[in-house]
């Protein structure tokens, strides 16, 4: 309980601390881009929408900075992130709404994927310490963590879309057709997401496959595994219920670290793809100088981050009674 | 911040690496370096690494070793009823004198990639210095000052740890606007650390009680001093594989922003390269070449540094080096409690 406590008020302070660089990052930059971006907008911002962007951004203000601080986490924590300057007058919410699904679908999967083929692929290769698959496995994967995502989006494309002709290249469903629950456009949006999954997949899997490797080798030789050899348990329920559930731990930590990376790597490769989802909204937002899009879309990548977390929190707590105790 | 690949940074709370806890001192620092020169020459992945890495860095300090044109030089194309301007500014194909193709305004691609190594590297290995170095002070601190100093500093480095770094990074570099390579450094150190720090910090912290340092603090050493000669040099080979995790993290996240447009477009750099190559669509005019060698480019430098540290890892790490051929050969045998479990009870007995 006291372990549960003190996660939940670090989160608190982690997500206080990205509203506040949400803050302070257009205050204290050189010149003030915010400024430039409203004068070549040709919308008229209402007064209320003006004191959101003074309060976000520090705009034609009249109010002292502390003041202006407690109205702008005032606004965001009411969910008011401002008006895309881009899409003018969407509110920045409800257009970010149109993306997230896109990229929790794309990035769910895939990391889910990649997690348990290369947990599984990890325990194979340490249990068959030596073999064939184990001495090829590693250097190939330290070489697929080096590469960028990008660049993977772009062979695949290369590959399968220009030479190939195989699978579409951008977009996250055919132009034109309506979204719709029938089996026809469901099949359109698999295909449209089976190479962008592929490329977060090939990038990603690398280094579970590794850590997982890497721990069991470590847990084989551990006592209790020796004691299960010892009291002649078949080798398959040594390798599954000993040596690979006690691996699996440290894993689901590495998970949350990982999970800036594959965040990372999602924003680039929507963007290679033109994915409809929330990575390439952020990258759109930068090239439009859509601020108040751009400091939601961060705003709102680090709170799924950090409830990615809280979950992998939970489920290690289940899985391993050590850290309900520990820290 | 680095890849969690390796044992020792998949558990940051980990125990202590042993085997970089002796050789303090000149004499036995000088041993230590011949050994691990021996063991890099030894480790097939690191020698791969190593040999990359040498060759990227001849063609960085001396391009001129490849023959290569000036890159603003511009190539006219030959001249055509279609252009908008005679002689044509036009995209060629790759050719014997251009490799990989010129791009819309004619530059040569190939000399690109040649002088762009070195913008990468210089990169790559300050951003790797300087993370390393920040995460060094910052870990070592909080395990030798302790208490409310340990506490602060470890609030810090964890609030950072979790904050998705790279959506971050494009909101700063956006700000800051189109930046060079100084910029970009300086913003990917200032953010980067907190991976390091964190490894850092657990392994000092288990120094902390140690014989040496307990010496070193009755004869009345300054807590600086104890720091930077007694706790510092024991941990090399660990800073050395947390400099190769971070360039490797410098080289991917920097050219994933030049590739989205935010590193100055007129340096010349693989990520900006590939920008170009992507903007003027390279891949709907078939100059294939010019997407896929900037790219492998990136890919074998940073394959360079991933090789190496985990090589290291391997190397500092005894149980998860390679079995010797008669252990494989006996397959059932060589989850060997003998052999293997023996080395590895050894490590954390020590």
């Amino acid at each position: 309980m006291r372990f549960a406590l003190r996660r939940i008020g670090f989160f608190a302070l982690t997500l206080w601390a990205a509203l506040s660089l949400n803050f302070l990052l257009p205050r204290i930059m050189p010149g003030n881009p915010v400024e430039s971006a409203i004068a070549s907008l040709h919308v008229p911002l209402t007064p209320a929408e003006m004191n959101a962007i003074a309060a976000q951004f520090g705009i034609n203000t009249h109010q002292g900075l502390v003041s202006e601080y407690f109205t702008y986490l005032g606004h965001t924590l009411t969910g008011n992130l401002g008006v895309s300057f881009v899409h003018y007058p969407t509110p920045v919410t409800s257009y970010i709404a149109t993306g997230i699904w896109w990229t929790l679908g794309l990035v769910g999967t895939a990391t889910i994927l990649a997690f348990v083929l290369g947990t599984a692929v990890g325990a194979i290769a340490a249990w068959r310490r030596g073999s064939r698959l184990d001495s090829t496995l590693p250097p190939l994967l330290v070489f697929t963590t080096a590469i960028p995502y990008f660049w993977v989006g772009l062979m695949l494309i290369l590959v399968f879309s220009s030479v190939l002709g195989w699978l579409p290249s951008e977009g996250g469903y055919t132009l034109g057709a309506t979204p719709t629950f029938s089996l026809s456009f469901i099949g359109d949006v698999l295909q449209h997401a089976i190479l962008p999954a592929l490329a977060l997949l090939i990038t990603s899997i690398g280094g579970w496959v590794l850590t997982m490797r890497n721990t069991m080798v470590g847990t084989l030789t551990e006592d209790y595994v020796r004691m299960a050899r010892a009291k002649g348990l078949p080798p398959h329920r040594i390798m599954m219920s000993y040596a690979a559930r006690n691996a699996i731990l440290p894993n689901l930590t590495g998970f949350a670290m990982s999970l800036g990376f594959v965040v990372s790597g999602a924003i680039l490769v929507e963007y290679v793809f033109n994915y409809p989802g929330v990575g390439f909204m952020l990258f759109n937002a930068v090239n439009g100088s859509d601020y108040p899009l751009m400091q939601g879309l961060f705003l709102l990548i680090t709170v799924a981050v950090l409830l990615c977390i809280v979950l992998s929190d939970i489920a290690t707590a289940i899985l391993d009674p050590r850290t309900r105790t520990a820290a | 911040m680095a890849m969690p690949i390796s044992v020792s940074s998949g558990q940051p709370t980990g125990l202590p690496e042993p085997s970089a806890l002796p050789s303090a001192g000149g004499a036995r620092g000088r041993a230590a370096r011949g050994r691990l020169i021996t063991a890099v020459r030894r480790n097939r992945k690191a020698t791969a690494g190593a040999i990359l890495l040498v060759l990227f860095t001849l063609v960085a300090l001396f391009p001129g070793l490849i023959p290569h044109y000036d890159p603003t030089r511009i190539f006219f194309g030959a001249k055509c009823a279609s252009c908008y301007s005679t002689p044509a500014l036009v995209q060629s194909s790759p050719s014997a004198a251009h490799w990989l193709g010129t791009d819309l305004e004619g530059h040569d691609v190939f000399s690109q990639v040649v002088l762009g190594t070195r913008a990468v590297l210089v990169l790559a290995v300050v951003t790797g210095l300087l993370t390393t170095l920040i995460a060094m002070v910052v870990g070592v601190a909080a395990a030798y000052l302790g208490g409310f100093w340990d506490g602060a500093l470890n609030v810090v480095t964890d609030v950072l740890l979790v904050i998705p770094l790279f959506p971050l990074l494009i909101v700063i570099v956006k700000y800051l606007g189109q930046s060079g390579n100084l910029v970009l450094i300086l913003v990917l150190t200032v953010t980067g650390w907190s991976y390091t720090a964190r490894q850092l910090r657990s392994q000092a912290q288990s120094l902390r009680n140690r014989d040496f340092l307990l010496a070193a603090r009755v004869r009345g050493e300054r807590s600086f001093y104890i720091i930077m000669v007694e706790m510092i040099p024991t941990m090399t080979s660990l800073l050395l594989a947390c400099f190769l995790g971070n360039a490797l993290y410098a080289v991917l996240a920097g050219s994933g922003l030049q590739f989205l447009g935010l590193g100055d477009p007129n340096m010349v750099s693989w990520g900006t390269t590939l920008y170009w190559a992507d903007s003027q669509g390279a891949l709907q005019s078939g100059l294939y070449l010019w997407e896929i060698v900037p790219g492998l480019c990136i890919a074998l430098l940073g394959a360079a540094f991933a090789l190496l540290n985990y090589a290291f890892d391997e190397i500092s790490n005894p149980a998860l080096r390679p079995l010797r051929a008669k252990n494989t050969a006996r397959k059932k045998a060589a989850l060997a409690i003998p052999t293997v479990g023996g080395l590895a009870s050894d490590e954390q007995a020590s």
